[in-house]
């Protein structure tokens, strides 16, 4: 209860510093009691951190040599070296460039088209309300596994010179099957929020159907599109280490913490812990980015009280 | 009725839009089904013009796409395999037993594992085995199943061995031993770390959302008359909670059984079981096109059929629920 005195304070003009907290500190404030999201934040910018600056590492993520082949973890090669002699440490902070970077612009890619196609439904309404979200439910009647790995087996046999980088080709394979489910939370946020007063002020005052979208409307989504976002980001970071995985992600020579994992699968019976490293790191990243996402909507949440203490 | 009709007609769309993605696409790959016989020198380009009038490829795509659909949905062809030269339907058929019982099993393990730790969850909410689930659940909830499927390899297989016979402790390939296909204790034994690997990551979702749902229920009114009476505690939580917090799981448990058939994809790829998942993945490596869409196919029925599943459940249960009074 002490916390909702404090949020009232906040409203008083002649309280103490609580009077001049602004929704965005007091939103910083909410994720910084949440300890596991403060952990899940830390632990995040660790990783992106090593990874960033695997290039002070003295081991490349390509030479190879076979002498040094499937040696298991030592001072020198921190996590072993792999069937090729490579250094599994390095090899999987250069995978983590690629696998942070794919969850990255696929998540932007993801929320972008769903905040246009939400926005859009949300706002028109009517026929193309309707015909929007028939598309939206018809793509979310896919079965997603499949579909993902079809569509990106297919996109690499076109003779698309764009396509021919599977970096980019999983990013838009990945988006291609997400966007619905932040077009949904948009549209819903548009339905409850083109009724509001402020809506029709600026409409009344001859605002443009593009400036209340994106000036009026939108800056009161975007709270619940971030939490949305994360967590979408912690999937698009399975899905793609899952795709690599199956063969049919990000393409070798390129290391993603998917498809190290898929070599490490062949050699699982003579050197265990190439498996056991690239899985740790994608569980890592994964479990901070869920915990970052569960602090974010507490955070977010005007009504949420907060179960950690 | 008239809602299940409904359902019915919304879920067309779904499978038209796919369909039509897929198979488009598919035919716009350079070369098509017979690229492999056209870079072939030895085959004479008469043979190849024939095959292709006999596939019916020469037709525009539209026709080719109308047929392909008539046969599926008429006559349940659809069409043969490149590389094994079999029906397809016949293929998939015989893989989805095996694939349904690997999912049955874990199903119910999830089950018999996730609704005991929700129910207690929500009973002492907060307390310390509260936390400790929640924080293990969410653990399930960010390790890869594929991860897991190797660890649980490395663990059961590499390291632990059968102290009696110096085997390893557990077999990660395929249902059977070879030579013991009859032998149900051998298969049983080959379904343990597959079913362990699928229902880890189920059970942790579920345990969440029946203790979310628990505890809605718990606040309810009639709990609070239960308790009022002077009824055991026990009683209220089981026959009173309980039987309506269930409710919601079951449907969602319907509505999720085929992302349950799609994660199964990769313990069947990771443990070379041989089901539908497996059979996908290796007629993903081939490029074969007909086995793939087939299997999409089955899977993309599946996820209506199951939704429907889930609405007659939902108001078979819950007499609350009235889909028909709505308009």
């Amino acid at each position: 209860m002490t916390h909702a005195t404090k949020e009232t304070a906040a409203l008083l003009p002649d309280g103490n510093l609580r009077a001049r907290e602004t929704p965005s500190i007091r939103i910083i404030r909410r994720f910084l009691r949440h300890r596991l999201a403060l952990a899940g934040l830390i632990c995040l910018f660790l990783v992106t951190i090593c990874v960033l600056f695997a290039p002070l590492f003295p081991y490349s993520p390509t030479d190879q040599n076979p002498l040094n082949a499937r040696k298991p973890p030592s001072m020198e090669h921190w996590f072993g070296t792999d069937e090729l002699g490579r250094d599994v440490f390095v090899r999987i902070l250069y995978g983590g460039q690629i696998s942070l970077l794919v969850g990255l612009f696929s998540t932007l890619l993801t929320i972008i088209v769903g905040i246009l196609v939400g926005a859009v439904s949300g706002y028109f309404g009517g026929w193309l309300d309707n015909l929007l979200m028939r598309i939206t439910d018809a793509f979310l009647g896919f079965p997603t596994v499949f579909v993902l790995i079809l569509l990106a087996a297919l996109l690499r046999a076109q003779d698309l010179r764009w396509l021919q980088n599977s970096v980019f080709l999983v990013i838009v394979v990945i988006a291609t099957l997400s966007w619905m489910w932040p077009a949904r939370l948009v549209r819903s946020l548009f339905l409850t929020l083109r009724e509001r007063d402020f809506v029709i002020a600026a409409h009344t005052v001859g605002a443009k159907d593009r400036r209340v979208i994106f000036n009026h409307i939108l800056p009161n989504c975007l709270g619940q599109v971030f939490v949305s976002a994360t967590l979408q980001m912690a999937s698009a970071i399975i899905t793609e280490s899952g795709l690599s995985f199956l063969g049919f992600g990000v393409q070798p020579p390129t290391p993603s913490w998917g498809n190290i994992l898929a070599t490490a699968q062949t050699h699982v019976f003579f050197a265990p812990w190439l498996a056991i490293f690239p899985g740790l790191m994608i569980f890592l990243t994964v479990i901070s980015i869920n915990y970052i996402g569960d602090g974010l909507r507490d955070a977010f949440d005007p009504f949420s009280v907060q179960a950690t203490k | 009725m008239t809602y299940i009709v409904r359902r019915l007609l919304q879920a067309i769309p779904s499978m038209l839009i796919l369909s039509i993605i897929l198979f488009f696409m598919i035919r716009l790959t350079p070369g098509g089904p017979l690229a492999a016989l056209e870079r072939n020198p030895q085959v004479p380009k008469e043979t190849i013009a024939r095959m292709r009038e006999q596939l019916g490829l020469d037709k525009p795509l539209t026709v080719q796409y109308v047929r392909w659909m008539e046969g599926i949905l008429l006559r349940g062809d659809l069409g043969m395999s490149y590389k094994f030269r079999r029906p397809v339907a016949e293929m998939i058929g015989e893989r989805i037993p095996n694939t349904v019982w690997l999912v049955g099993i874990s199903l119910l393990v999830t089950l018999l594992v996730a609704i005991p730790i929700g129910v207690i969850s929500a009973r002492k909410p907060y307390s310390f085995f509260d936390y400790l689930a929640t924080t293990l659940s969410f653990m399930g909830q960010s390790v890869p199943v594929y991860w897991l499927g190797l660890v649980a390899i490395i663990v059961f297989y590499v390291t632990l061995k059968n102290p009696i016979t110096g085997q390893p402790l557990l077999p990660v390939g395929g249902m059977h031993t070879i030579g013991q296909e009859n032998n149900l204790l051998d298969t049983a034994v080959h379904f343990i770390l597959p079913v362990v690997t699928l229902s880890l990551a189920w059970a942790a979702w579920y345990s969440r959302f029946l203790r979310a749902s628990m505890l809605d229920v718990l606040h309810e009114d009639y709990i609070r008359t239960a308790r009022a009476k002077g009824m055991r505690e026990n009683l209220v939580v089981y026959r009173h909670g309980f039987r309506n917090a269930i409710i919601p799981l079951i449907t969602l448990v319907a509505m999720d059984m085929p992302s349950l058939f799609s994660g199964a994809l990769f313990t069947e790829t990771i443990f070379s079981w041989p089901g539908m998942g497996r059979l996908f993945w290796d007629a993903a490596k081939t490029r074969d096109y007909p086995v793939l869409l087939g299997v999409v196919i089955i899977n993309a029925g599946l996820i209506i059929f199951f939704n429907l599943v889930a609405d007659v459940l939902y108001g078979f249960l819950d007499p609350r629920v009235k889909y028909d009074a709505r308009d």
